[in-house]
């Protein structure tokens, strides 16, 4: 049976992950790819409505598990470690998962590091809208709303409604988008949901047109729409502090082989695309979550005096001091280097004292060179790189600065000879005068 | 002080007289020393308190480094981020010695650690102090005073409590300095040697090295010779004295780091100056008047005063307006709290906050000098019959050292050596009194050994002048010892006073009584000393003992707490307590903290208290922002352990609220009590030191009853959000939290309770409502 002999697979990659963790394929900063993921449906018809999307995963080499949300043998953990890398819940109407996962097991899952796709629907159950909320998005209040826009519909919808949006407004990143512009929009029809604007970690990838609004479209709308305009999200990427990426999207038929084959024609406008632009959309997107893409490391901090190349445990005020550090981006198999020419190093006590952009070499190594400021204390380099779709790079180092030692100072200052002059001259004088007063009789 | 004009047998005697003094000098300095060793027995050869473990921390680097890497230490394990130069800011007397101690030990082979060398320190200087005092005594008043006055120094419990074996505390060896720089300043008076001015120079450079306290020692003497002028007794002596001690001492304490040029610029030694000047001019006046006839100098005088006072006027207005122009008039705070005693908790909580700083009470004078209070004024009596420029110092330093101890009642340990001075005095010029009214009515027995063998010294060389010149006995006393004190220095031969009293001789019964009732007197004064030095003062605080019906028990959590610091984190992790508990942590748990009891910067100690008394989200950013992992609170509340953080809040409040306006006072306090009970203000009761404190304290009795406070807390159940409980100690008197992380993912505005609800009653599904 395929579900003993996964197990059993599994069991194996366990004892191998305890032994040999470096034979392992599981997430870690070397390989930042994820294998094993783990579906769950609310119907298993799902597997073949959306199999386009599947097999494109399959086929760039993921496993994946595919189980009924309410399956009783659902187990993401066990014995402390993690049986897949990631997570896809395309079960927007489960309202308890089946096995022990629920809704801490999906949020300590995403904290421990592994990636999310989340896609709800209207009338999406509380669970789904409870992990959506622990994670910075918050689905329109009503269930039953949809996203709604009367002037940037598809025309190849026929139902009068206008449900079904052709939406083009992407975030403008090649990191999570691709480098390939996307030329068709997007077809999406689904619920609409919000972030707020002071979450930092949360990000809008597809944004509903300013025309656009969250209602009930069976309903008479009888109070002003909670969800209006651009504050309308439809997919929304998370990356958490620990680098976990979330997918969320209102919409589950954005994942489906019918929207990724449809055509598509924006109302008002006359050109008609063959193919929407969902599966570029959702593939491009599934790369980035999946950490393919966006993926840095940095590594070998290192600074040293500029007369010198061994790591010194202090530096001493005024000090010439060199660093470097070199940053690598995953590129899918292998570590790549990474170009940029925004990467910045504080020497950072309470406030940076020395920022200074780093100049690469266009091999993954980053240098500067820079005088110790005249301030003695415990000092930090620091690199902190935060850009829109990468892994942020945090990276601190501790390291004392302390003053100069009492035979480094000047021993003797041009302007002061004037007192040495004195104090010699006095000394002197008061020799002379002790042998005349002494001995002149 | 050979009597060189007595007989053969009485010289014996003599000579007997000084084998016995120095055996009774042996034994007050073995007294001295193991009065102090309470410590070591009752708990163990551990170093005390706060400060000396930081002594202890600086001697063993120096031990391990040498002299010149601990000049330039630079320690980044405190004040963290900004480090701290250790080699410019400390006091290095106390620890250069007992590194040379440990030194010369090692050595001789005998291979003693740096902590026990430390540990018994104190005690060795104290004996030492005790032989100094002897010394200066006998300088003022005579052997048998030195004697007594050196006895009820080697026990007076003020000093006991800064010095038992333990204690490695800069008082520990500065005590022993201060007087030692005044007996020779006193010698040099006496004699008007050179010598012993240059050895005063370089006593009080030791006194530099050791404790701030030196500036005590430089206003005093200028005092002292400002009175010595104004009173006609300027002598060559006095210029001899003084003027090297000037020019070389402030030489010399400029070379030490922490001193600098303080010895030149602040207004605490400024009082040298003016005296050295005035000196000068004096000297220059009396050499003038030597050799210009009486009308000439008169003419001289009025030009010159007339010149003189326009100049001094014109440069007195330049200093003035020097010194004025810096905020604190060129003083220290810790000078200008003692010049004005209101002047700390007007503007400087942070040498207010300091129970140390803080004015003694009646009972404290009672307890650290006992009966010496009562013995003093009586001393200061006998030091006026007659006055000499020695005795004139005593009551000077007894008068100066009686207000400042008023003020701090840390100076209490500057009182004590003078109060032993007096009251050796007094006791030793009592007895001599009495010995003698009874000598007279007995005189059969004229030959025997007096009653008292404490006073042995003074006493005979009384009945040596008594035996002798029965004839003229009634001469007063003292002045005949004066006189033979100037036989000895023929320089003073010009200035001999003949002051004529009737030796008051009293009634047999009345003497002896008396007799009896100042050795009763004495025996209450070793009683309390010996009690206090075992039960007042040799705790060592680190570990605590309470006694109670069922036996002893031991509170040792702070090392427990320290201990596993030192095992269970990394070792850049940065801790953060209240300051009282720094140097504790760098010494015991070598992690590095953010402020400790140097209290050199203000601004870090108020970012600690402001933290502490925010609520936690707040304290949490300004502690990350410090790159600070764990937060050490100090309670009490558990075992009734008075002195806890709660108890200190206050002062955090004050402290942080004086850098950063939003912390106020007020907020903390309901109609200006301060309480924790369930009367304590909202601001009170969600401050971080609030629930650091008492979380999870109500899981200990159920009703969470503060045993320091008696009362119970006011908000019992809380969660703490941004910290973590990580170890809290056997007693809970410390709980050690760390900082959570921020949180992986950034919540939504929906709210939680609904989904908790939804998914507890998941069995009867709360379906779309539209549908």
């Amino acid at each position: 049976m395929a579900g003993r002999k996964f197990l059993t697979i599994s069991l194996l990659m366990l004892n191998l992950l305890s032994l040999l963790p470096l034979l392992t394929v599981s997430f870690s900063p070397d390989h930042p790819t994820d294998r094993r993921i783990l579906v769950l449906l609310d119907d298993l018809a799902l597997k073949s409505s959306h199999s386009i999307f599947f097999t494109s995963l399959q086929f760039r080499g993921f496993d994946l598990d595919f189980k009924l949300a309410d399956d009783p043998s659902i187990a993401v953990k066990r014995y402390g470690q993690y049986l897949y890398d990631g997570l896809i819940l395309f079960s927007p109407s489960t309202d308890r998962f089946g096995g022990s996962l629920d809704l801490e097991g999906v949020l300590d899952f995403v904290d421990s590091g592994h990636d999310l796709i989340l896609a709800a629907d209207v009338s999406a159950s509380d669970l789904i809208r409870s992990v959506a909320a622990e994670c910075g998005v918050d689905f329109d209040e009503d269930p039953s709303a949809m996203v709604i826009d009367h002037t940037g519909y598809s025309v190849s919808q026929i139902e009068g409604d206008h449900t079904l949006i052709a939406a083009d407004d992407f975030v403008q990143s090649d990191v999570i988008l691709g480098s390939t512009k996307i030329e068709a929009p997007v077809l999406f029809k689904g619920t609409g949901h919000s972030l707020n604007p002071g979450n930092s970690l949360a990000l809008k990838v597809l944004s509903a047109s300013s025309s656009a609004y969250a209602a009930n479209p069976a309903s008479k709308l009888s109070n002003p729409p909670s969800l209006t305009g651009t504050a309308v999200s439809l997919v929304s990427v998370v990356q958490a502090r620990n680098n976990a990426r979330i997918i969320i999207s209102g919409s589950l038929d954005l994942f489906s082989n019918r929207l990724f084959r449809s055509a598509v024609q924006k109302v008002g406008s006359s050109y008609k695309y063959e193919k929407s632009g969902n599966e570029q959309f959702v593939t491009e997107l599934s790369k980035w979550v999946f950490h393919e893409r966006g993926h840095l490391k940095a590594v070998n901090l290192k600074h040293n005096k500029v007369e010198g190349t061994e790591e010194p445990s202090m530096y001493r005020i005024n000090d010439d001091l060199e660093f470097s550090v070199e940053i690598f981006e995953w590129a899918g198999s292998s570590w790549v280097p990474y170009v940029a020419d925004d990467v910045q190093v504080q020497f950072y006590m309470m406030s940076p004292y020395v920022l200074k952009t780093l100049s690469t070499n266009q091999k993954g190594l980053y240098h500067t060179s820079f005088k110790v400021p005249d301030a003695y204390g415990v000092f930090q380099f620091k690199v902190e790189y935060q850009r829109l779709g990468y892994t942020s790079l945090s990276l601190s180092k501790q390291i004392p600065v302390r003053p100069f030692r009492h035979n480094e100072y000047e021993r003797f200052i041009t302007t002061a000879f004037p007192y040495y002059g004195a104090s010699f001259s006095m000394m002197a004088g008061f020799f002379i005068f002790s042998i005349v007063y002494l001995y002149n009789k | 002080m050979a009597a060189l004009d007595t007989p053969e047998p009485s010289t014996l005697r003599h000579a007997f007289g000084n084998v016995l003094s120095l055996f009774i000098l042996l034994l007050i300095g073995v007294l001295a020393f193991s009065i102090r060793l309470f410590s070591v027995i009752k708990y163990e050869s551990v170093i005390h308190e706060f400060d000396p473990y930081f002594n202890y921390r600086v001697t063993q680097f120096l031990t391990k480094n040498g002299i010149y890497d601990f000049w330039n230490w630079f320690d980044d394990r405190t004040w963290y981020p900004l480090g701290r130069v250790i080699g410019g800011t400390v006091f290095p007397g106390l620890t250069l010695t007992a590194g040379t101690l440990w030194r010369i030990l090692n050595t001789l082979n005998i291979p003693l650690s740096v902590e026990t060398v430390c540990v018994f320190t104190a005690p060795i200087f104290s004996a030492f102090a005790s032989w100094a005092t002897y010394l200066l005594t006998k300088e003022v008043k005579g052997v048998g005073a030195g004697l007594t006055a050196a006895a009820l120094l080697a026990m007076v419990p003020s000093y006991i409590s800064r010095s038992v074996a333990g204690s490695y505390d800069n008082e520990a060896v500065a005590i022993f300095a201060l007087i030692f720089t005044f007996y020779l300043y006193i010698k040099a008076l006496n004699t008007g040697s050179l010598f012993y001015a240059t050895l005063n120079a370089i006593a009080y450079f030791y006194m530099v090295c050791s404790w701030g306290g030196y500036t005590f020692i430089i206003n005093l003497i200028p005092m002292h010779v400002l009175l010595c002028i104004v009173t006609g007794r300027y002598s060559s002596r006095l210029y001899i004295a003084y003027a090297p001690l000037v020019v070389l001492g402030t030489l010399l304490a400029s070379l030490v780091p922490v001193v600098g040029f303080n010895a030149v610029m602040t207004s605490e030694h400024f009082a040298s100056f003016l005296v050295f000047i005035i000196i000068h001019v004096v000297a220059l006046v009396y050499y003038i008047k030597g050799i210009l006839s009486p009308q000439m100098f008169k003419v001289a005088v009025t030009l010159v005063v007339s010149i003189g006072l326009i100049v001094c006027g014109a440069v007195l207005a330049v200093l003035i307006a020097l010194v004025a122009s810096s905020p604190t008039k060129g003083w220290s705070g810790r000078s200008l709290s003692l010049l004005d005693p209101t002047y700390a908790s007007k503007y400087i909580p942070i040498i207010a906050s300091v129970s140390e700083h803080q004015p003694p009470t009646w009972p404290s004078y009672f307890m650290d000098i006992n009966v010496l209070a009562f013995l003093v004024p009586a001393g200061i009596i006998a030091c006026f019959l007659p006055l000499s420029d020695a005795s004139s110092f005593a009551v000077l330093y007894i008068a100066t050292s009686v207000y400042f101890s008023g003020v701090m009642v840390r100076l209490m340990l500057v009182l004590a050596p003078a109060a032993c001075i007096m009251s050796g005095i007094a006791l030793s010029e009592a007895f001599g009194v009495f010995t003698r009214s009874i000598k007279f009515q007995l005189p059969g027995v004229s030959q025997n050994s007096p009653v008292n063998v404490g006073d042995t010294g003074n006493v005979i060389q009384n009945d040596v002048v008594k035996t002798e010149k029965s004839e003229d006995s009634l001469k007063e006393r003292p002045s005949r010892k004066n006189k033979k004190k100037e036989k000895d220095k023929t320089e003073r031969a010009s200035v001999v006073r003949q002051i004529e009293k009737r030796l008051l001789v009293l009634p047999l019964e009345a003497s002896v009584i008396a007799i009896f009732l100042l050795v009763l007197l004495g025996a209450f004064y070793v009683v309390h000393c010996v009690w206090a030095a075992a039960e007042a003062y040799s705790a060592p605080s680190i570990v605590l003992t309470s006694r109670s019906h069922d036996g002893l028990h031991v509170f040792d959590d702070f090392r427990e707490a320290y201990g596993w610091l030192r095992h269970n984190t990394e070792v850049d992790d940065k801790v953060a307590s209240w300051w009282d508990y720094g140097y504790q942590t760098t010494a015991m748990a070598n992690r590095t903290v953010i402020v400790d009891n140097n209290t050199w910067n203000n601004t870090h100690i108020a970012t600690v208290g402001t933290a502490m008394s925010s609520p936690e989200k707040a304290a949490w950013e300004i502690f990350n922002s410090l790159d600070v992992k764990y937060v050490l609170v100090v309670f009490g509340g558990l075992v009734g352990y008075p002195s806890d953080d709660i108890n200190k809040f206050l002062w955090m409040v004050r402290i942080g609220g004086g850098v950063f306006p939003h912390i106020k006072e007020p907020d903390y306090l309901r109609d200006g009590q301060y309480r924790i009970d369930s009367q304590a203000t909202p601001t009170m009761l969600n401050c971080l030191m609030y629930k650091l404190s008492y979380y999870r304290f109500v899981e200990t009795d159920g009703k969470g009853f503060d045993r320091v406070r008696n009362t119970e807390i006011g908000k019992k159940y809380f969660k703490l959000t941004h910290f973590e409980e990580v170890f809290t100690t056997h007693h809970w008197m410390v709980r050690i939290f760390k900082l959570k992380p921020p949180k992986n993912r950034i919540r939504g505005k929906t709210k939680k309770a609904k989904s908790k609800t939804s998914s507890k009653r998941s069995g009867t599904p709360k379906k779309n409502p539209w549908h």
